[in-house]
């Protein structure tokens, strides 16, 4: 297909390696640059002009009310809204300097590079190791058995579910628990080999142990990914990110270290937020 | 709020609870006798569902089960010499030949006007002489010889041997006289007829002769048909489905050819026959009553239900499934073929062998492109005239002859037993790979 054909965005196929250090940005240039991003489904706005700088290698949770537009902005950062046949999405948001929403970038070239886990668990109904084989089989990112095996063994593990499923890689993926499908999930995110992740609130279809595994876990990839997820629980973006973006009826509120929004918010909606006095 | 409110409110509650208490028992009541209602005009529907397709099948059996014995005559048969001409093994009567030998055997006298022979002609095989004829040409040693022969006894005599004609009925009414039966009595003493089990309903085509008339031709034709029917309506139905579910984008077209297709289902189905005969019999000249013709015209009466059946089954696909894999970049044609349509598989399966079981039992369409004939022999290809089963039920329900009645019944039960093993298949096929998640 002439999709990977393209070398601009072609996947990154280094799993399990160190990275190429001329390929690691620094902590201080964001991954994601956005600039007045609009979105509308069909004459509706969802969010009215977002301003983002996303950094690499650190988690941003985005909170907010229900309807506020997070997780529109979230689908954006990967082109998911194209599939919803009325949104439309206006501005700017760069990818590594790059505008994912140009004609020439092809959103599934993109959502290689910026992968998603959803609010549902959502294993493919088939064996474990078919869905984590799956994305690398598609992109082509395995010569051999032994690689592909490889590929899957160290998604596993990243994704800290190896230790769980390793004597049972050709059952079912929807046999798992909750938890361990929303890893297997993540794992199958993993083994595309992305630069970023984002999460639909993952964790709120998971009981209290399933989700204290994936907020470690969130952890754990923070090393390695740009993370972004969604979140409803005000402890979770507080436990687990660097930076929180508040969003209140498709506006983004505020945006800044966690510790600072939580603890001395610049605006009154944030502060009644996180005080609970609404949402 | 004041005091005197307040104890007020608390007033109206203490009295109200006792009231509401009531109240709601009363409304119970009826509410329990709305709900006995209800399940005694469910259990009536389902009574009456039942009953009748109980006296529908009870009736098609009762008529149709004598269909599926038989009797045969087996007869010894000396190819005299001086009846046959070797030169010309053609030209002989064999029937006369084989009815004066059976008579001989069983001590009936021939009068001099050969009335006789006429008569008890009548109660044997048209088949035992081509039978005779047959073995003669395959091997002419055999002339100056006997050969056993077995063949099915004529209908009226079947019904005879059956119970359906009794000496119950006077003479003049009944197609056997009370002579013939005297003769059949002592045929079946001397162990010349026997019955059995009717092969020659299978092994047979369409005949004149009720005795010789099969289902082979129609149970051919049928298949041949729904073998076009399904190589068009599935990969054309199942193809349009998933464009226009997943593709296609959503405006006012689609919209307009959504609601066609749904009318297309809706269209009866002579509608079809007549743009059939108009179109590819009369405008591309294909071979009329051909199982080519039908088998088209039946894959365009499917379509809309194959293309309903596909789409509905598409759409139970849960969405999330779509995004798990456009999440990790599959594309779009990828996420369809490689996760939702094996999803959708058994839905689609079902969908489409129900619409082609609908199919097998399409009569009216194929009426208009002319397949209602006689045809006696086994289609080659799908151009040759055939006949199918629906037709060949009507065909023989418009036969005079009585036999031809009860094996009308027996061709219903033939072509409802096709169908509920397709149904049957349909309910296999989805248990076995229907996938939950």
């Amino acid at each position: 297909m002439k999709l990977y054909t393209r070398p601009l965005y072609a996947p990154d196929t280094s799993i399990g390696k160190p990275r190429d250090p001329s390929m690691t940005t620094s902590a201080t240039t964001p991954k994601f640059v956005a600039r007045d991003v609009k979105v509308y489904y069909g004459d509706k706005p969802a969010l009215h002009g977002i301003d983002i700088d996303i950094l690499d290698k650190s988690v941003t949770a985005f909170i907010g009310p229900s309807g506020c537009g997070k997780s529109t902005f979230l689908r954006c950062l990967n082109r998911m809204n194209d599939t919803i046949p009325s949104a439309r999405v206006e501005g700017t948001i760069l990818l590594d300097g790059e505008d994912l929403n140009d004609r020439k970038v092809d959103p599934v070239v993109l959502r290689a590079r910026v992968g998603m886990v959803f609010q549902k668990p959502n294993p493919f109904p088939k064996t474990i190791y078919e869905n984590v084989a799956y994305g690398p089989k598609i992109h082509g990112l395995a010569t051999s058995k032994e690689e592909m095996d490889h590929i899957v063994e160290s998604s596993l593990k990243k994704a800290s579910l190896w230790n769980e499923v390793s004597d049972r890689l050709h059952q079912q993926g929807t046999g798992l628990s909750g938890g361990q499908q929303q890893r297997l999930v993540i794992a199958r995110a993993i083994a595309v080999g992305p630069e970023v992740i984002l999460m639909d609130e993952p964790c709120s279809a998971l009981d209290p142990i399933a989700t204290a595994k994936i907020e470690e876990l969130i952890d754990e990839l923070r090393q390695q990914f740009c993370i972004v997820i969604v979140t409803h629980s005000m402890a979770q973006a507080a436990r687990v990110s660097q930076k929180t973006a508040f969003f209140h009826l498709g506006n983004l509120v505020e945006v800044g270290n966690t510790e600072d929004i939580f603890t001395n918010p610049k605006d009154q909606r944030t502060q009644d937020y996180i005080t609970g006095r609404f949402g | 709020m004041t005091d005197s409110a307040q104890s007020s409110l608390a007033e109206t509650r203490d009295v109200a609870k006792p009231d509401l208490k009531t109240k709601v028992a009363k409304r119970l009541k009826s509410r329990h006798a709305a709900e006995l209602r209800f399940r005694a005009y469910g259990i009536l529907a389902v009574s009456v569902a039942v009953l009748f397709l109980g006296i529908l099948l009870e009736r098609i059996i009762h008529q149709g089960y004598t269909a599926f014995v038989t009797h045969s005559i087996t007869t010894e048969v000396y190819l005299d010499p001086n009846r046959i001409d070797p030169a010309d093994i053609m030209g002989a009567n064999y029937d006369q030949m084989i009815t004066e030998q059976v008579m001989a055997k069983m001590g009936v006298a021939e009068d001099e006007y050969g009335t006789t022979s006429g008569e008890y002609k009548e109660i044997l095989s048209p088949d035992l002489g081509f039978k005779a004829l047959e073995a003669l040409r395959d091997n002419p040693k055999l002339l100056g010889q006997k050969i056993s022969l077995t063949s099915p006894i004529a209908a009226n005599a079947d019904l005879y041997y059956k119970g359906e004609i009794t000496r119950d009925i006077v003479e003049a009414d009944r197609n056997v006289s009370d002579q013939q039966m005297v003769w059949m009595d002592a045929l079946k003493t001397k162990g010349l007829v026997t019955s059995h089990f009717n092969t020659y309903l299978f092994t047979n085509t369409d005949s004149t002769q009720p005795e010789l008339a099969g289902l082979l031709g129609a149970i051919m034709g049928s298949a041949m048909m729904l073998l076009v029917t399904a190589v068009l309506a599935i990969p054309i139905g199942v193809g349009a489905a998933l464009f226009l579910e997943e593709f296609a984008p959503k405006n006012r077209w689609t919209a307009l050819i959504e609601v066609n297709i749904n009318n297309l289902a809706a269209v009866p189905s002579i509608v079809y026959g007549l743009l059939g005969l108009a179109v590819f019999i009369n405008w591309l000249g294909m071979p009329r009553s051909s199982p080519l013709v039908g088998g088209v015209v039946l894959a365009l009466m499917a379509l809309p239900t194959v293309i309903i059946a596909t789409r509905s089954s598409l759409r139970a696909v849960p969405p999330s499934i779509r995004e798990a894999a456009l999440g990790i970049g599959a594309s779009k044609t990828q996420a369809v073929f490689h996760h939702v349509l094996p999803l959708a598989m058994p839905g689609i399966m079902t969908g489409t062998i129900i619409s082609l079981a609908h199919a097998l039992g399409e009569t009216a369409p194929l009426l208009m492109i002319g397949m209602i004939s006689f045809v006696p022999g086994l289609p080659e290809s799908v151009t040759s005239a055939a006949s199918v089963l629906p037709v060949q039920i009507f065909i023989w329900e418009n036969a005079s002859e009585r036999a031809f009645h009860e094996r009308t019944a027996a061709a219903i039960i033939v072509l409802l037993v096709f169908m509920i093993l397709m149904n049957l298949a349909a309910i296999l096929l989805r248990r076995r790979f229907e996938r939950r998640w």
